[in-house]
């Protein structure tokens, strides 16, 4: 039994620990939010934070979670968080989705990325990229994305 | 994807398609589907009845019948409260169709935007493309192919709202008129749509029904966010993969490593023990290729047990194709003659003034769609049960039908939301269904009794082959100094994507698929000999978003631009002089795109050059003038400006995004390490650390313009693709002073 806290809430799950956090969440969970892409850390979809850091969940074993804070796309999002609703508020405004399955890794990594900056500071053109490298959309929203991050991070001012 | 052609012969082609594989028939599902269907969404009020006699077999009293297509109870459902729900009769996997569909419907109906729903449909005939007669998210139709259709359905609902008023008041319907959501009399008096459907649906369905004038538009037109805009920013947004059933079980697939082969042996001992592993199944695959089904608790089981597989393959029986090998053996197959789909005199070319030689090579490539492919399927005695991301419904429940030994009316597609598709969605096999239902026959045989879900690794995906065909291109042209073209000599080899598909019959003619053709010559007034060859390979291929176009608007667009370079002409100006007073649509797409860029008007950053290419695809003209440079000797792109041409264009942001995101896909084939390839059979390339698509840090500024028009809206899917790599590589061209003939452009 390995002791998880996910979005504030704990829950003992028994699986192997060397179990990726996003089959957990996905298949014994149902919190489908987080999506799996590449499952090997190269596409971004499957992106969480831990302990308010971004990572992929596909490579990220439940053993290296215990006693972390783990927040997913749905927590994010959910209004409790700043930055994450300014965020998702930006992407809806943006109209950034095409099919949409990447945002949740978008929006998780641009969450992160948003946070991390000092306080009342602007990201500039190519903070926003390098940020966003590790985030693959193959419909090419990627126009929108750098919008919809510039915007959030106006409005967070 | 298909261009014009009689497609009234298309559903019986698709039969004889399914014929091939068992003998059944696709047919309409029973009627009470819909019922069904709606009685589980909570808007069970507000069904509005099939036309009576569309359903009945009683000629005596028929008079004429609605086709399914024409029904609006498998389209429309308003609840008390309002709300509108619109079903969608296509697959939607990003291009906004979810979001236009119900926009033209709305329009007619006159209803609220924003009580206006969307869901996805099944494989019921309702839910045919209305021209095709056939189940199909392709070939940027939708729009095109249902605009009138949704308009229609829109116009009988608001006309049988519009009659239940007038019963209700007793006044005549002509004194009424409707308003956002609303049916209001002359005295003020007005009643929701809501407060009246249920009367409605008692009512007939009209078969003439008067539509608006196109300037009283307005939602059609308006730039307007996407229904699934708040989902899709939130992860609430359910797609195939999401689709979870009480008990439902995993499985993932060991593949071959070569196409079509089989297993020579199999020791699944370690499989079989690990944890939550519950089966482990041979299982007949895709192209008579034999695999093992690992089936869990959930993926990640399945795939520790996949790995514990101990499996060897039998090859012997099957090519093994090399890509190195390959290119020399087309080139070798480009010398021979060959079926010509043009034939012009060549007679002009040895004693042009100028002459230009060219080879052009393109890759496989994989659709490489960021949600994996999958199914769900639900087995019980007489019925299977669906849920996928399909592009063709109605063939994916045929040939579920066929695997499962049912009746197709014993087969229901529930088509889920999709991450991406590209066309992967739409295999000329249904290999994705004709698997995931193999392997769920097998578990349920071997005592199984759960849903399984049929999932595929990145690496399945990427190695599964059907991929837009690897092409060699050959020209030879003759020109003078003006830039007249004498004679153009061109030949391509690849291979047939149509040939063995439900399109063959109307689409590969006298051994020439028009898939592989599409977007050559036209529309310029070319003297043009095309020869064509079809090589067969142990490669699967398919459609890719903008299939031919891929290719062809590449090879044309750069040869243009080649040779109004050799003749000191503007690209531009040379475009518009062959263009001549026709293909206004062009002009007015490239002209826009021209004015909006400031090309010929502004001058350009030091070390940066413009590029310019347009084409027609799908019916739709996309131009795009370009700025890009070379860094590092690496070939930028940093600006995008398009003129875009599709009629009216139903939600403008929508197009919008659909020309940001197929020009960025087009950027993807021009950036190293865009490209399948195989080596002794294999495929090399398994992940996005191996195969290149765009990230932000490649992707240009972009500034989307649209030629105003009040025509009947033509699709957007697609067009925007072809047009970006011609018009990157003609500012390549111009930095360098060498051609670029190569696909994934390679400066060395």
């Amino acid at each position: 039994m390995i002791t998880l806290n996910i979005n504030g809430n704990q829950h003992e799950v028994d699986a192997d620990p060397e179990t990726p956090i996003l089959w957990v969440l996905r298949d014994t969970l149902g919190m489908t939010g987080t999506k799996f892409g590449c499952g090997a850390a190269l596409c971004g979809a499957c992106t969480i934070h831990l302990d308010g850091e971004a990572v992929r969940s596909c490579s990220t074993p439940l053993s290296a979670a215990e006693g972390l804070n783990i927040t997913t796309i749905e927590k994010a999002t959910d209004g409790s968080d700043r930055v994450g609703a300014a965020v998702s508020a930006a992407w809806v405004k943006h109209d950034v989705a095409q099919c949409g399955y990447c945002q949740s890794g978008q929006i998780m990594s641009a969450t992160a990325f948003l946070a991390s900056l000092p306080s009342g500071s602007q990201p500039t053109a190519s903070e926003i990229d390098t940020a966003m490298e590790g985030n693959i959309c193959r419909c090419g929203t990627y126009t929108r994305i750098r919008a919809a991050i510039a915007d959030a991070a106006s409005n967070l001012v | 994807m298909l261009p014009n052609m009689d497609y009234s012969e298309l559903p019986r082609a698709l039969q004889h398609m399914l014929e091939r594989g068992r003998s059944t028939s696709v047919q309409a599902l029973p009627r009470r589907s819909f019922l069904k269907l709606t009685g589980t969404l909570g808007l069970a009020v507000g069904i509005f009845p099939h036309l009576a006699a569309a359903q009945s077999t009683d000629a005596g009293e028929a008079p004429i019948a609605l086709k399914p297509t024409e029904q609006p109870s498998a389209f429309v459902q308003i609840a008390p409260n309002g709300e509108v729900m619109v079903t969608i009769n296509r697959l939607e996997f990003g291009q906004g169709v979810q979001t236009a569909l119900p926009m033209i419907l709305a329009e007619e109906l006159d209803a609220d935007w924003n009580l206006v729903r969307s869901q996805l449909g099944t494989n019921d005939m309702a839910y045919v493309d209305p021209l095709f007669g056939m189940h199909l998210t392709g070939g940027s139709n939708t729009i095109k192919n249902s605009f009138t259709q949704y308009r229609e359905l829109g116009a009988r609902v608001r006309a049988m709202l519009l009659a239940a008023a007038a019963d209700r008041w007793n006044v005549d319907v002509s004194a009424l008129r409707t308003e956002a959501g609303v049916v209001l009399a002359p005295d003020g008096r007005k009643l929701g749509y809501g407060e009246l459907s249920e009367a409605a649906m008692a009512l007939p369905v009209p078969q003439k029904i008067a539509l608006k004038d196109p300037k009283d538009f307005r939602i059609i037109g308006q730039p307007t966010q996407r229904l699934d805009a708040q989902a899709k920013s939130s992860g609430q947004q359910s797609f195939g993969i999401d689709f979870k059933l009480p008990g439902q079980l995993t499985a993932v697939v060991a593949r071959p490593p070569v196409f079509g082969a089989k297993i020579a042996s199999l020791d699944d001992s370690a499989a079989r023990s690990v944890k939550g592993v519950k089966a482990v199944l041979r299982v007949p695959l895709d192209r008579g290729a034999e695999g093992v089904a690992v089936v869990a608790d959930g993926y990640w089981q399945a795939s520790q047990g996949r790995n514990a597989l101990k499996v060897e393959w039998d090859t012997s029986a099957v090519e093994k194709v090399d890509s190195e090998k390959q290119l020399a053996q087309f080139r070798e197959i480009a010398n021979r003659p060959g079926p010509r789909q043009f034939d012009a005199d060549m007679a002009p070319l040895e004693a042009a003034p100028l002459s230009l030689e060219a080879e052009f090579v393109f890759p496989y490539l994989a659709h490489a769609a960021m949600e994996p492919l999958n199914c769900t399927v639900r087995l019980s005695d007489d019925r299977a049960e669906i849920w996928m991301g399909s592009q063709s419904a109605g063939l994916d429940a045929g040939v579920a039908a066929n695997v499962l030994g049912l009746k197709p009316e014993q087969v229901v597609v529930n088509v889920q939301t999709s991450g991406g598709g590209f066309g992967r969605r739409f295999s000329s096999s249904s290999d994705t269904a004709m698997e995931a239902c193999q392997i769920a026959k097998a578990a349920r045989a071997a005592g199984l009794n759960a849903p399984v879900r049929t999932l595929w690794s990145r690496e399945d995906d990427m190695r599964g082959g059907y991929y837009r065909p690897t092409h060699l291109h050959r020209a030879r042209i003759g020109f003078d100094k003006e830039g007249n073209v004498l004679a153009w000599d061109h030949t391509i080899v690849g291979q047939s994507i149509l040939t063995g598909t439900v399109f063959e019959k109307f689409q590969v003619k006298d051994g020439i698929d028009a898939a592989t053709t599409e977007g050559m010559r036209s529309p310029y007034p070319l003297p043009m000999r095309l020869t064509v060859h079809h090589p067969v390979a142990n490669v699967p291929v398919l459609w890719w978003r903008s299939v031919g176009s891929t290719h062809t608007a590449f090879v044309m667009e750069t040869l243009l631009d080649d040779i109004a370079r050799a003749t000191d002409q503007d690209p531009v100006a040379y475009r518009m002089k062959m263009f001549g007073n026709e293909h206004p649509r062009h002009r007015d797409a490239l002209q826009l795109a021209v004015d909006k860029s400031g090309y010929g008007s502004r001058a350009l950053a030091e070390g940066r050059a413009w590029g310019v290419a347009v084409h027609e695809s799908f019916s739709s003209v996309v131009a795009y003038v370009v700025e890009a440079s070379v860094v590092d000797g690496q070939p930028k792109l940093h600006r995008v400006t398009a003129g875009v041409h599709c009629n009216l264009a139903v939600n403008p942001r929508t197009v919008e995004a659909q020309v940001q995101g197929a020009a960025i896909m087009g950027l993807s084939t021009c950036l190293a390490g865009s490209e399948i390839t195989l080596k002794d059979g294999v495929v090399e390339q398994g992940n996005f650390s191996e195969f290149t698509v765009a990230r932000i840090t490649d992707v240009p500024e972009f500034d989307v313009n649209i030629v105003p028009s009040a025509d009947a809206p033509t699709g957007m899917g697609e067009p925007g693709l072809p047009p970006l790599a011609p018009a990157f590589a003609n500012a390549i061209s111009r930095l360098t002073g060498k051609p670029v003939r190569q696909m994934p452009f390679n400066l060395a």
